[in-house]
């Protein structure tokens, strides 16, 4: 039982995550079908994309720092890409972004990004801050400092320019970002094949820093690289539908539970699909059953804060 | 052979290794002693390439580790830390797969499922094979910790304190199998130990740690002496010969060991 156990629950997964996608393609539709399928498809396509991401980022974060509290979002990762976004659009003006296009931005975004975090993260996470509780604060303050700055820059843009670009500042579960789905998609696949060839490290690098190096792998290299792949795939969601705090701890740990094993090749699956059931199902069921409209990221939220709490509480009890 | 060249560390101000050199020979089992805080384990931990040195070299076999491929390290060289904590939840058997990983790079073969059997028995781990690290007592995690290091299978081990939280039949059981790597495998075993007396049965080379350096090293017979022991612990040890080899019986302590030399004004 114990040994098949990963397998079942992948199964079950699996029927429940292509349930809960047929569900939001075909629930409620009214009208044409040639209408509702593609838009229905393209925001279904945002959601995967959006699980994919939370949920591979927060798992191979937490693989590299060794711990299960601390998360991308936690630590102000996507602060800062709302930081930058409202930066690229504070230096050029909304005129000028216009004629550069979404797909173009999202790149300069991403890649700015990608060197920001790598300078800053890999301070932090060299060794030099120790402790998670310190850790974990001087995140939060890195967070709260991307946001006000963030704030601060966006009152002093151009009204005009604000109002044109507003939307792109407030991506959520139902004004996502479509235009860049495409380019999104493609940075999604890209690291998933850089990552699927270290993929046989991750459970060795779980084991800390010096049992990997003990085993021979190059340590510094291999955080680096997957910081790098772990920046993207927040750029992505946040770029996607802005930034959601709690939702990866939540499904992450969930994984580690519902698992049964630690390995990788059971846990990022399994922590993939939960997010997939937890946003396409959510979505459904708050739409279409209780008629909320906007309540997901609240309801995701107020569940992922939870499980932190609850986190945080168990490892202050042991 | 494992040449350690002029290194040094310091944490701030306080040097913690300050200029070692020493050559650490080939085959048979060296044990490194010395109390506290001596910086036997900053020292490992260097050699082990896990902690940067602040200058000097160290080659293994000829390898400076500071450009050697890490994976080619791992197949001659592996460590067992003196504190060993795992945040992932594993069993036994799992943990001690892991050290077949710089050859199999995490797909065991059957050889390598062999060599992770055979390591559980060496250490008295076949029972408790299934079992999750966190349902073990320290002693048995320490041995389920030296298996993963076995199974590593390579010329060079690194323990540091491996008998730690070991009963004495467990802790003579280790030090068996570490002479029997040694003497029938070739293997060459650096360890840390507090135990005098296991250093002076088992070891062919006594290497001898104060305020981070090398104070004295040698023969179990030329460093198991009353004068030596008193200038790296601060202690008054007693040193008699057991079965051919110099035992010291320290239990007592300096005052109670002087009291019983020199009898009082009255007596
Ligand atoms: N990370 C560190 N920061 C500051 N001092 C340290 C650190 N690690 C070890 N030390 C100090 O270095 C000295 C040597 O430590 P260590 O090598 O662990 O000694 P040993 O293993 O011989 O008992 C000790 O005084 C210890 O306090
Ligand atoms: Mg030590």
């Amino acid at each position: 039982m114990a040994r098949h156990r990963p397998t079942i629950v992948l199964v079950l997964l699996s029927l429940l995550a292509l349930a809960a996608m047929a569900a939001f393609m075909t629930v409620g539709a009214k009208g044409q079908w040639s209408f509702v399928l593609p838009f229905r498809g393209i925001r279904l396509a945002a959601l995967l994309l959006v699980a994919y991401a939370v949920a591979v980022s927060t798992v191979l974060f937490q693989t590299i720092t060794n711990n299960r509290i601390l998360t991308p979002s936690i630590m102000g990762f996507d602060a800062l890409y709302i930081l930058i976004q409202t930066v690229v659009v504070f230096a050029f003006g909304s005129a000028h972004l216009a004629s550069l296009g979404p797909n173009v931005l999202f790149v300069v975004e991403v890649a700015v990004m990608v060197a920001f975090s790598a300078l800053l993260y890999r301070w932090l996470l060299s060794g030099d801050v120790r402790g998670l509780h310190l850790l974990l604060l001087v995140g939060v303050i890195f967070g709260a400092l991307f946001r006000s700055l963030s704030n601060l820059m966006q009152r002093m843009i151009d009204p005009l320019d604000f109002a044109v670009l507003q939307d792109r500042f407030f991506a959520s579960f139902n004004t996502v970002h479509s235009e860049i789905l495409g380019m999104a998609g493609l940075a999604v696949v890209a690291v998933s094949v850089a990552g699927w060839r270290l993929f046989r490290t991750f459970d060795v690098l779980a084991l800390g820093r010096e049992n990997a190096i003990n085993l021979g792998l190059e340590h510094r290299r291999l955080i680096s690289v997957v910081l790098v792949l772990v920046t993207i795939l927040v750029s992505v969601s946040t770029a996607l539908v802005g930034p959601v705090t709690f939702f990866g701890l939540l499904v992450a740990n969930l994984a580690y539970q519902l698992a049964g094993s630690p390995r990788h090749g059971v846990v990022l699956p399994v922590a993939i699909l939960l997010a997939v059931i937890c946003l396409v199902g959510g979505q459904i069921v708050l739409q279409h059953l209780f008629a909320f409209d906007t309540a997901l990221s609240v309801v995701i939220e107020f569940l992922g804060g939870i499980t932190f709490i609850l986190l945080l509480l168990s490892r202050t009890r042991r | 052979m494992i040449e350690i060249e002029n290194v040094s560390k310091a944490y701030g101000r306080s040097v913690v290794v300050d200029g070692v050199t020493l050559t650490l020979p080939s085959r048979g089992i060296t044990s490194i002693i010395g109390p506290n805080g001596a910086g036997k384990s900053t020292l490992l931990s260097m050699v082990s390439r896990l902690l940067p040195m602040d200058r000097g070299h160290v080659r293994v076999d000829g390898l400076d580790i500071a450009d050697a491929a890490s994976d080619v390290l791992a197949r001659r060289l592996s460590i067992l830390r003196q504190d060993n904590s795992i945040s992932v939840r594993l069993t036994v058997r799992e943990l001690v797969t892991f050290g077949r990983y710089p050859h199999s790079k995490g797909r065991p073969t059957a050889a390598d499922r062999e060599h992770v059997e055979r390591a559980l028995g060496y250490l008295g781990l076949d029972g408790l094979a299934d079992r999750f690290l966190d349902e073990l007592s320290g002693g048995q995690r320490q041995r389920a910790f030296v298996a993963m290091v076995l199974c590593q299978d390579t010329d060079y081990m690194l323990l540091d304190e491996p008998l730690n939280n070991l009963d004495m039949k467990h802790a003579v059981s280790m030090m068996q199998l570490l002479r029997g790597a040694a003497d029938e495998f070739g293997k060459t075993v650096v360890l840390v130990l507090h135990d005098i007396n296991f250093a002076s049965c088992y070891s062919d080379h006594i290497v001898a740690m104060r305020d981070g350096r090398v104070i004295h090293q040698g023969s179990p017979e030329a460093l198991i002496r009353p004068d030596v022991l008193a200038e790296i612990y601060d202690l008054d040890i007693a040193v008699e010969t057991i079965g051919g080899r110099p035992i010291g019986i320290y239990y007592l302590g300096s005052g109670s060991a002087r009291r019983q030399q020199m009898p009082g004004p009255n007596g």
